[in-house]
């Protein structure tokens, strides 16, 4: 339906004659914008309504009753529904550990909250495909687990900055129950707000793609950070971890890279980088925890992306991914 | 008079909370006082993990969100 809607905008509305290279670049454009489009509203709304009844005030007192395996992988998940801003990392880290939720489990949810939540799924989903979509949420999710079990081993409380450790203690904050109008109205905020974010980055990604699918050559790009070269991989970190974006900005940049023969392996790990790992973000945490904490964190989760990233692009050279 | 306590540190979002709660005063006529807290050890001693906030009279009423009008109305009353 989007597409014969697309079809009759570009060749009927806009005359623009069928079968031009400008024309099918219009096309895929208003096509895949729609598309988009429709999806994020969707799904971000219902993601937003489900969110009210797991606000992190709630969630940090139960997952302070978890065991350190189990209590992982629920606070990963939980980070995928959780917003996440750089603003509010030091309020939620310091919530989950004065609540008494392990020092693993903490860092489950911090990494896992900002690389996957549904607007990243979304786009990937709409840009990439399925398949795309689900491996980058299963690594998201296994690296956010590996990395939190293995922090949570390490004994690593002694670096935290001392007025984290002696504000423990549990402190419960009931909030008062939302009637559904508050639920829907919450969402109908949430969900223009986030659109009006990141709709243009969407657009200018389309866009970009677009433009590029004809014009631009593929060499130029694959000469470089293409094919399955060793080093691909962790370049993309390095040039990920200092760049500061969210999943609505990367994931269309990204899209245009693939397109011009960037590997898949090393796609993610750009991503993964980006997302999951900031500079801002460190430089935050400072403030509650000692830079060694900062760097074994970080060392952590870029070695659990760098593998993904080689083993993704292992799978792609050997052709074992099917398509 | 009523207490009215702001909570976040100098966000957007706090401070077009901020701004709706005064401007919801004035319409309704109470009289109250408005204040910001910047504070994060302060916010984290109301248990309050998401900000914006909204505090009336020690009571935290919403963490994490701008609440609706009508939402804020009652809350204010």
């Amino acid at each position: 339906m989007i597409k014969t809607f697309a079809d009759w905008f570009v060749y009927e509305v806009l005359r623009i004659k069928q079968g031009s290279l400008a024309g099918e670049a219009l096309d895929f454009f208003v096509y895949d914008s729609i598309k988009i489009f429709l999806l994020l509203t969707c799904i971000i709304y219902v993601v937003s309504i489900l969110r009210t009844w797991l606000p992190p005030e709630k969630t940090r007192v139960f997952l302070s009753q978890k065991k350190s395996f189990t209590g992982n992988i629920l606070a990963s998940l939980i980070g995928v529904i959780t917003p996440f801003c750089t603003c509010s990392a030091i309020p939620l880290f310091l919530g989950f550990i004065e609540a008494g939720v392990p020092l693993g489990v903490t860092f489950s949810f911090l990494v896992a909250s900002p690389m996957v939540n549904e607007v990243a799924i979304i786009l990937l989903i709409g840009m990439f495909g399925v398949k795309t979509a689900v491996i980058y949420v299963i690594s998201g999710l296994l690296i956010a687990i590996v990395s939190g079990i293995v922090i949570g081993k390490m004994n690593v409380e002694n670096l935290l900055e001392d007025f984290v450790r002696k504000n423990k203690g549990l402190k419960t904050l009931i909030l008062p129950e939302m009637s559904f109008r508050d639920r829907l109205n919450y969402a109908k905020e949430y969900t223009i707000d986030i659109l009006k974010k990141v709709m243009p980055y969407v657009l200018i990604g389309i866009g970009i793609g677009a433009f590029i699918h004809g014009y631009v050559p593929t060499e130029v790009l694959s000469k470089y950070v293409g094919g399955f070269k060793w080093y691909t991989v962790p370049l993309a970190i390095l040039i990920g971890v200092p760049l500061y974006s969210n999943a609505a900005g990367v994931i269309p940049l990204v899209s245009v890279l693939t397109e011009k023969g960037v590997t898949i392996g090393t796609s993610l790990a750009f991503m993964m980088a980006v997302t999951g790992l900031s500079l801002p973000e460190f430089i935050i945490l400072k403030k509650v925890m000692k830079t060694r904490l900062i760097l074994i964190f970080a060392g952590i989760v870029s070695t659990g992306i760098l593998l993904i990233g080689y083993l993704f692009n292992y799978l792609d050279y050997h052709k074992l991914l099917v398509k | 008079m009523k207490k009215v306590e702001i909570l976040g540190s100098g966000c957007a979002k706090c401070k077009k909370l901020h701004q709706q709660t005064e401007e919801m005063i004035k319409k309704m006529g109470i009289e109250a006082q408005v204040e910001k807290v910047e504070d994060i050890t302060k916010i984290m001693d109301y248990g309050v993990m998401m900000t914006p906030a909204i505090v009336v009279d020690g009571e935290v009423k919403a963490a994490g969100r701008i609440p609706g009008d009508d939402e804020l109305k009652k809350m204010l009353s």
